[in-house]
């Protein structure tokens, strides 16, 4: 039975003591532990939200990255093949340019050539008609002689008047 | 690893401190204990028991030889005469001193006229088992708030005592956020952390065997009786009206509305008697079971040698399972406790929908 008894002192002692007790540890003990543990908790988490932020974003700047990448690999074989198709273009231009100059060239020489041709006929024509004006003159002038002599005269007249353009 | 150590400790202390109760018994030269009978005689072992788990006005640490190591502790009575100052020395082997004396029945100090208990507030062995198992929590508690205003504690791990004291604190604490709610938790987490760590302490303190433990603190009823008014009190005087309302006018049909109430408060009444009980019995037990099995081997002692030494090894091998259990049982009395005054904490910090 006094096992089952709470003893008055011992209530006493208890009370007091606890009391005394509760006061101090809560007044300077657990509040401070449980405010520092949850402000550690908090910072904790916080940093564990940013961490995984930082992630994403630098997953984001990989991506970009990669993006960046495929974007110049791009732009460089576009550069290479307009400098390709230039070169090409230009090659073409100045071959048919060179095409065309010499047609030109050819034109010309030959107009000129033809023009030649047409100052040296004409040349030949005047000559020609001088010539056998000149002729038709000595032939008449030795008709009134001999016959053979007029064909000897005749000849030698053409010779003559051979040499006299030669010489001119 | 610290259990193992602890185990040993346990076992190497404790079976010294009743042999040399019983070699004293036996012992013809001493004349204390031994004067009583000369003859070879049974083991008291109902008596060792209820000397070990009862409260007494001395501590008897050690037996050492023939020499018996006493605290004698400060009695404080109010008798019918004044108040009475003095060591409990004088009141040794049933003495009288200034009119009191030791009921060897009760055990407690009486008047020797009228053998009227008179108001007593003696400093027991239960009482300075409590101050110093007080004042080591104080210790702990507060080498580890001062750690955290010492420690940057943003960037540093605890270490030493507030690793310690941390996890079971932070244990408490969210166990009441739990079963409090996020709204008013913080204003009952340092109870129960203070609870949780008092239980757990003294329960420890009381499968020590050796000064300054071994004082059956949590298995004594008036211990226990005090934690769970408080925890009854907490309860019951910050409830919220949903909680009053719930007790005196459930929504139930009319004619349980009568009968209703009287159940609600008979078991708003009979939660601090659990709790009372359910810690008490449960340490209480547990030091009758370990200090039973130990006292098999004083039993078995006229019984000649080899049952005495085959009976020692089951008695310490059962002892020693025992002293695990114990510590186990230390561990979740004092949980339950805990639990339990935060779930009733939490039901009456109901609000209704």
């Amino acid at each position: 039975m006094q096992l089952i008894t709470p003893d008055a002192g011992l209530l006493f002692w208890m009370v007091v003591i606890f009391g005394l007790l509760f006061f101090l540890l809560w007044k300077f003990g657990f509040p401070i532990i449980t405010d520092m543990v949850e402000k550690r908790n908090a910072t904790i988490e916080q940093s564990l939200k940013d961490a995984h932020q930082v992630e994403a974003q630098m997953a984001g700047m990989l991506a970009e990255h990669a993006q960046m990448l495929e974007d110049a690999r791009k732009e460089q074989a576009q550069i290479l093949r307009e400098a390709a198709d230039t070169r090409n273009k230009l090659i073409a231009d100045a071959k048919e340019q060179a095409r065309e100059e010499a047609a030109k060239i050819l034109a010309d020489a030959r107009t000129e050539i033809e023009a030649e041709k047409e100052a040296a006929l004409r040349d030949v024509r005047k000559e020609v008609a001088v010539l056998s004006v000149s002729i038709a003159e000595k032939i008449l002038r030795k008709e009134l002689s001999e016959d053979k002599e007029q064909r000897e005269y005749i000849d030698r007249m053409v010779e003559e008047t051979v040499r006299e353009q030669a010489q001119s | 690893m610290i259990w193992s150590l602890l185990i040993s400790l346990l076992l190497f202390w404790q079976i010294p401190s009743p042999a040399a109760q019983v070699r004293n018994d036996t012992d013809p030269v001493i004349p204390s204990e031994a004067k009583e009978s000369q003859q070879e005689e049974e083991v008291d072992v109902a008596g060792i028991i209820f000397e070990h788990i009862g409260d007494e006005y001395e501590w008897h640490i050690l037996t050492w030889g023939d020499k018996h190591v006493v605290l004698h502790l400060p009695v404080i009575v109010h008798s019918s005469t004044g108040w009475h100052v003095f060591s409990s020395k004088h009141l040794e082997h049933g003495e009288s001193y200034e009119g009191l004396v030791i009921d060897p029945e009760k055990g407690k100090i009486v008047e020797v006229d009228s053998g009227k208990r008179p108001f007593d507030i003696s400093i027991t062995k239960n009482v300075l088992s409590l101050m110093i198992s007080s004042l080591l929590l104080l210790v702990i508690i507060l080498c580890t708030a001062r750690w955290y205003k010492k420690h940057d504690v943003l960037n540093e791990a605890p270490t030493g005592i507030a690793a310690l004291v941390e996890p079971l604190v932070m244990m408490v604490h969210d166990m009441a956020r739990e079963n409090i709610g996020e709204e008013d938790y913080r204003k009952y987490s340092p109870y129960l952390c203070m609870a949780f760590l008092f239980i757990l302490l003294n329960n420890f303190m009381g499968i020590l065997p050796f000064f300054p433990g071994g004082a059956n603190l949590t298995g004594n009823i008036a211990i226990t009786l005090v934690l769970a008014l408080c925890t009854f009190f907490t309860v019951n005087l910050t409830g919220t009206r949903h909680y009053y309302k719930e007790i005196f006018n459930p929504d139930v049909p009319l004619f349980l509305k009568p009968i209703m109430p009287v159940i609600e408060v008979f078991s708003a009444l009979m939660k601090p008697v659990s709790l009372t009980i359910r810690l008490f019995a449960n340490m209480l037990a547990g030091h009758i079971m370990i200090l039973s099995v130990v006292c098999v081997i004083f039993i078995m002692a006229k019984y000649g040698p080899v049952l005495t030494g085959s009976m020692s090894v089951v008695s310490v091998l059962f002892g020693l399972f025992l002293d695990a259990l114990e510590c186990l049982v230390a561990f979740i009395q004092a949980y339950v406790f805990t639990t339990l005054s935060s779930i009733y904490i939490g039901l009456a910090r109901a609000h209704g929908e």
